[in-house]
């Protein structure tokens, strides 16, 4: 209208977008910078992890109401049915765990025997993992134990198959872990059959682990177990990681081609174990 | 802190929960970029309210939520909302399905510039072209749905 004077100006006032643009862009580079040297920014991320917390614990709720309406809401019969199923599963485990405590037993003893270290207890304990999307090129899992929950960084992650990634990043209620799949993470192995070591990267497939470092006349065939060795401190030993699906040996060349799939279910797991070491108290 | 504050607030934690919002294997790589088309949305809208330092500040909440390198999806986002607040004036007064085609544009810069600097710090990933093409053809809707919520709480 004619003869009003609009309240705001025309123009945008301030600083220039372009000159914003740049200082945006400069702490962009900053930031990536030194996220990218790895805890740096560990701080300002739980920081802005503890403000942002609700984001995932409301998209996380409906299907922790789900499973809190499945459990109490479950029939009768069913209920008394997976009741039976579990009361037996229990009793054949216990039966294996009465000749694995023996064996146990006397691996000790014969450990003594040799004067050979002894192995350590470990702590397991249970988390569920949230029900959110991370980026889909990291494989990253949010859990919903953290800092208060006594989690530690580097702690392994199990499911009952095998062994799942560590954890990498701890918020004070959720923490991240880091997938043996991603290709950022390699995991030191051995082979059940016959104690070759070597170590498994992570290729960014789901459902493939490579074995880049065993020359090409190395003792490994396909449907060989892979186990955690225990070096480097981070895995438990003994756990299984995978099968070997194939052997590739070209003659030119001074490494075989192994490839492998893991043996937890990576992406369909939702109870997982974190595994530390330490006694119970 | 006004209520047009909290309104646009609000809308950004909606699209942040749809961003990590759990789906279906085969649905994940066709996830719209919901964070991107409600700033559009406002930075359109409302300019003087919704500028660069919205985009880069809900950027930053996405790296921190979605586990990337912080900063990442803070510089994709701040780059669209500079191109936004450069050409808000003709955008605005596109038909709808030309705006779409503006955004298709928008979110391939954007993908390009995620997929760069995946590439600089070594993850490993491809370009992102599903999201493009969906985020696209949720434009007008969003748009339409924005704009009530726009002019039911009298947002200027």
């Amino acid at each position: 209208m004619i003869g009003r004077l609009d309240p705001k100006p025309l123009f945008l006032r301030g600083p220039s977008l372009t000159t914003r643009l740049v200082v945006c862009a400069l702490a962009s580079v900053v930031l990536m910078t030194l996220d990218h040297r790895q805890q740096q920014l560990d701080r300002v991320r739980v920081a802005l992890s503890v403000v942002l917390y609700p984001v995932p614990w409301l998209v996380d709720a409906p299907f922790r109401f789900a499973a809190w309406l499945g459990e109490s809401a479950g029939s009768h019969a069913v209920l008394v049915a997976e009741n039976r199923e579990l009361r037996t599963a229990i009793r054949g485990n216990a039966a294996a765990l009465l000749r694995f405590a023996a064996l146990e037993e006397e691996n000790r003893r014969l450990r003594a025997l040799l004067q050979a270290a002894q192995t350590h207890d470990y702590i397991v304990e249970v988390a569920r993992l949230l029900s959110v999307d991370l980026d889909p090129f990291r494989h990253q899992l949010m859990l919903n134990r953290g800092d208060r929950h006594g989690v530690v960084r580097g702690q392994a992650l199990i499911d009952a198959h095998g062994v799942m990634g560590q954890v990498n990043r701890i918020n004070p209620f959720t923490s991240y872990a880091l997938l043996i799949t991603d290709p950022s993470h390699a995991i030191p192995v051995e082979v059940n059959r016959n104690g070759l070591r070597t170590i498994a990267r992570g290729t960014g497939d789901a459902d493939r682990l490579d074995l880049p470092y065993l020359p090409n006349n190395s003792d490994i065939a396909v449907g060989d177990l892979l186990v955690t060795s225990g070096l480097g401190g981070v895995f438990p030993p003994g756990y299984p990681v995978g099968t070997v699906t194939a052997v590739t040996r070209r003659p030119g060349e001074r490494f075989a081609e192994i490839s492998a799939t893991p043996a937890a279910l990576l992406n369909r797991s939702r109870e997982v174990l974190l595994v530390r070491p330490g006694t119970e108290p | 802190m006004t209520r047009g504050f909290w309104v646009i607030a609000a809308t950004v934690l909606v699209a942040w929960m749809l961003a990590v919002l759990p789906m279906p294997e085969w649905a994940v790589a066709f996830r719209p970029e919901w964070s991107l088309v409600v700033l559009a949305y406002w930075g359109m809208a409302v300019p003087r309210r919704v500028s660069i330092g919205w985009f880069w500040l809900v950027g930053l909440g996405l790296d921190v939520l979605l586990g990337t390198l912080l900063g990442q999806h803070a510089l994709a986002l701040a780059l669209v909302g500079w191109v936004i607040g450069r050409l808000y004036l003709q955008i605005r007064v596109f038909p709808v399905w030309q705006q779409a085609l503006v955004m298709l544009t928008l979110v391939a810069l954007y993908e390009f510039v995620l997929f760069w600097t995946d590439g600089i710090s070594g993850t490993r990933s491809v370009i992102r072209w599903q999201p493009i093409i969906t985020t696209a053809v949720l434009w007008p809707w969003a748009f339409l749905l924005l704009r009530q919520v726009r002019r039911r709480f009298d947002i200027s």
